[in-house]
């Protein structure tokens, strides 16, 4: 089956990007496709790449990045929700005029009609609220 | 047939008495995260959550986490992820509660 999912939390506040990984990862051991995981609210914050975790905790955006990469999966940040919360692509960085930008590796930003179309195309669209 | 996840404490937040209210009977509802605080054996919702029209889980590694396994009511069962992503493919659409 083609699944999608939906990320709303931030990540080290509610537990549910853990769970849509966790989620996700066990989709591709039962052999099913994940066409996309789009991060929405306060979940555009699971992509800063400038997050620094203590060593013996998950960094949560880096294993996103690792997860989508081996796997080939496409993370969509909602570009809305991002620009207002400081998630910067570079082309969004020199457009402001900021001196930096700080999405991580394999997220890309795009607007909400990349959910729309997520959730027609797969067959199932699972939300992992915060 | 739709499965339901609930994934705030009822002690907390109202969403477990909402999901109850709309689900039917034929569907699903699963608690997940702070969810899994609705099925503990003996507590405040505990009858409600025994006698609810859909069939009631608990999500295992999230009960595990918070060290609540041997808390259960025991006539409510767990799932794994596996479980959890079998339940999705089982029912025909997926409403979260948040």
């Amino acid at each position: 089956m083609i699944f999608s999912l939906a990320v709303y939390g931030s990540p080290y506040t509610y537990q549910s990007s853990d769970s849509a990984y966790q989620f996700a990862r066990e989709l591709l051991n039962q052999g099913h496709e994940i066409y996309r995981i789009f991060f929405y609210h306060d979940g555009v914050y699971n992509a800063n790449r400038l997050t620094i975790p203590p060593q013996d905790e998950i960094n949560i955006s880096s294993r996103w990045s690792s997860f989508a990469g081996e796997n080939n999966i496409e993370l969509v940040v909602c570009v809305a929700s991002a620009l207002r919360r400081g998630v910067l692509d570079d082309s969004e960085s020199r457009r402001y005029e900021k001196d930096t930008h700080n999405i991580e590796q394999n997220f890309t930003l795009s607007g909400l009609g990349q959910l729309i179309d997520a959730g027609i195309v797969s067959d199932r669209l699972v939300t992992f609220g915060s | 047939m739709i499965l339901h996840t609930v994934n705030k404490s009822p002690y907390a937040d109202q969403t477990l008495l909402s999901c109850l209210r709309a689900a039917s009977e034929k569907d699903t509802l699963l608690l997940i995260e702070d969810g899994v605080y609705g099925a503990l054996k003996g507590g405040e919702y505990s009858a409600l959550v025994e006698s609810a029209a859909p069939r009631i889980l608990v999500l295992a590694p999230d009960l595990e986490a918070r060290g609540l396994l041997d808390k259960l009511s025991t006539t409510i069962a767990t799932v794994d992820y596996a479980g959890f992503v079998e339940l999705t493919v089982t029912h025909d659409k997926v409403v979260s509660w948040f």
